[in-house]
C-alpha cells in the first residue's frame, strides 16, 4: 500500500493519529496551569520564613530536576497507584479506585514542570527591584496587594523566555506518557506501525507533527516576547 | 511512620539486587559517555556547516538542528530502532545490520545525533559571543588563522560554552533512561525489570537516588571547574561573582541543570 492509502485510505490511520495529537495537545495544555502555577508557588515558598519549608522546596526541586523525566513519571504513577491501593484497603475492598492514566500523566508532568519552572520564577522575582515593593508597602498596600498588583503583573514579561523553553520541553515530554498506555500521538504512531509494519512512515509523521508544534511554539513565543517588551525598548 | 519508611526504602531489596543494578549503571554510563563524546566531535563540523557561506549546506544543517531539537528524543529513538528493522534487507546489503540490530547501538546512534544538534547550537552561541573586534585585532597584529582560533577565540568561547555543555551532559544522563523502553537493560531498564518481579516500589526511589547522585555530582563538579577556569574574570570584576556570563543561543535555557 502507498503511504497515502495507509494514512488517508478507507482504513487509514490518520484519524487515530489525529486523535493522538489532540490527546497530546490536551495533555500539554492541562499541565500548564498546575505546572507553572505550582512552580510559582514553589518559588514563593523558597523564600518563606520557615527554614523547614525552604529546605523541603529546595529538595523537591533538586530531586525532580536531577532524575530522568521518565523515572519521575513512573514514580508519580506507581506511587499514586500504591497509595490508592493502600487507601482502598484501609476503607475496605468495596471501594475500588483505579488511576486514570491521562490524569496520572497530567499530575506527573505537572510535578516535573513545577520543579523546572520554579527556577525561572525565582529569577523573575529577583528581577523586580526591591525598591518597588518597599514603595508599595510605604503607600500602605498590604502584602497580598503588593504581590497581586505590583509584582505579579511584571513577572510574566521576565519569566516569558524561560517559561517558553519549558513549554517546548513539556510538549516533547508528553511523549513519555505513551509508556503509561495513554493513546497520545506517539502511542498512536506505535499502534499504527505495529499493525502495518511501517514504522518509518508513522514515526516520521509523528515527528513531523511534533516539529510543527515546536516551530509554531517558537514563533508564538517570539511574538509574545516582542509584545511583552514593547514598552521596554 | 516506620511502616511508611519501610514502604519507601526496603533495604533487603538492595542486598538482593545490587549486582543487577550495578550492571545497569554500567550500561547507562557507557551510553552517556559514548554518545556525548561522539556528539561533541560531530558538533563542531555541524556548527561550521551551519555558518557556511553555502546556502544549501547551512539550510541543511539548520533543518537537521531544528528536527533533532524540535521532536521528542523518544520518537527519534523509535525511528532508528524500529525503522532499522523495516529496512533490514537494505542495511544487511550494505553490511550495517549488525550495528542497528543492537538496541545499545541504536540508542547511542540516536543520542549522538540528538546531542550533536544541541551541542552545535551551544558552540555557535559561544563562538559568536566572542566579539568580532577581537578577531580583527588579532588579524591586524599578524596572527595566523590557526593562532587566532587557538589563542584568542577558543579559550574564551569554551569558557562560555562550559556551563551549557554541562547542562547538556546532564540532560543526556536523564534522557538515557529512555533506552529502557527499547529493552536495553540500563539503570532504568533494570529497575523496571526488578519492579516487575517484586512489585516493590522502593526500587524506583533507589534508582532515582543513583541518577540524582550522578546529575548533582556533575553539577557540582562543573561549578568547581568553572570557578577554576574563570579566576581571571573574577579578578577583573573586582573579585565579584565567579561564574562566567553564559551567553546562550535562543531557545537554549539553562533549565536542565
Amino acid at each position: 500500500m502507498t503511504w497515502f492509502d495507509l494514512l488517508f485510505g478507507a482504513h487509514g490511520w490518520a484519524p487515530l493519529l489525529l486523535r493522538g495529537a489532540l490527546t497530546t495537545a490536551l495533555l500539554a495544555i492541562a499541565v500548564v496551569p498546575f505546572g507553572f502555577g505550582g512552580g510559582l508557588l514553589l518559588a514563593l515558598l523558597k523564600s518563606a520564613p520557615s527554614r523547614l519549608v525552604r529546605v523541603l522546596c529546595e529538595g523537591y526541586t533538586t530531586f525532580f530536576r536531577g532524575i530522568p523525566d521518565l523515572l519521575a513519571l513512573f514514580i508519580v504513577y506507581f506511587g499514586l497507584q500504591a497509595l490508592i491501593d493502600k487507601l482502598s484497603h484501609a476503607f475496605g475492598d468495596e471501594l475500588h479506585l483505579e488511576l486514570n492514566a491521562f490524569v496520572a500523566g497530567v499530575i506527573a508532568l505537572s510535578v516535573v514542570v513545577a520543579a523546572y519552572s520554579s527556577e525561572v520564577w525565582i529569577s523573575a522575582l529577583k528581577a523586580i527591584p526591591p525598591g518597588q515593593i518597599e514603595a508599595a508597602r510605604a503607600l500602605g498596600l498590604d502584602r497580598r496587594r503588593v504581590f497581586m498588583q505590583v509584582v505579579l503583573p511584571q513577572l510574566g514579561r521576565v519569566a516569558l523566555p524561560g517559561l517558553g523553553n519549558i513549554w517546548t520541553i513539556l510538549v516533547k515530554d508528553t511523549s513519555l506518557v505513551s509508556t503509561l498506555a495513554v493513546m497520545d500521538l506517539l502511542r498512536a504512531a506505535s499502534e499504527a506501525s505495529k499493525a502495518t509494519a511501517r514504522p518509518l512512515l508513522f514515526y516520521t509523521v509523528a515527528a513531523a507533527v511534533y516539529l510543527v508544534v515546536s516551530v509554531l511554539s517558537g514563533i508564538t513565543q517570539e511574538y509574545l516576547e516582542r509584545r511583552a517588551n514593547r514598552g521596554y525598548v | 511512620m516506620g511502616d511508611f519508611l519501610g514502604f519507601l526504602f526496603n533495604i533487603d531489596m538492595l542486598a538482593t539486587w545490587w549486582p543487577r543494578i550495578l550492571g545497569g549503571l554500567q550500561i547507562t554510563v557507557e551510553t552517556v559517555l559514548l554518545s556525548c563524546s561522539l556528539g561533541f566531535l560531530l558538533s563542531y563540523p555541524i556548527c561550521l556547516a551551519r555558518q557556511s557561506k553555502s546556502q544549501l549546506l547551512s539550510k541543511l544543517m539548520l533543518s537537521y538542528i531544528t528536527f533533532f531539537r524540535g521532536t521528542p528524543l523518544l520518537c527519534q529513538l523509535y525511528l532508528v530502532y524500529y525503522g532499522a528493522g523495516e529496512i533490514r534487507p537494505f542495511l544487511t546489503s550494505i553490511g550495517l545490520w549488525w550495528f542497528f540490530r543492537e538496541s545499545f547501538f541504536c540508542a547511542v546512534f540516536s543520542f549522538t545525533l540528538n546531542t550533536a544538534a544541541y551541542q552545535a547550537e551551544i558552540l555557535r552561541g559561544a563562538l559568536t559571543s566572542v566579539s568580532r573586534g577581537q578577531t580583527e585585532a588579532a588579524r591586524s597584529m599578524g596572527l595566523s588563522p590557526y593562532r587566532i582560533a587557538r589563542h584568542v577565540i577558543w579559550p574564551q568561547a569554551l569558557l562560555v560554552a562550559l556551563r551549557p555543555l554541562g547542562n547538556e551532559l546532564i540532560s543526556i544522563i536523564k534522557a538515557s533512561a529512555l533506552t529502557a523502553i527499547v529493552t536495553l537493560p540500563d539503570l532504568m531498564g533494570v529497575t523496571r525489570i526488578i519492579f516487575a518481579r517484586t512489585f516493590d516500589f522502593s526500587i524506583y526511589l533507589y534508582c532515582a537516588l543513583i541518577y540524582l547522585a550522578m546529575t548533582e555530582g556533575i553539577r557540582r563538579l562543573w561549578n568547581v571547574i568553572e570557578r577554576a577556569l574563570s579566576k581571571h574574570l573574577a579578578l577583573a570584576r573586582g573579585g565579584g561573582a565567579f561564574s562566567a556570563v553564559a551567553v546562550m543561543p535562543p531557545n537554549e535555557g539553562a533549565i536542565d541543570a
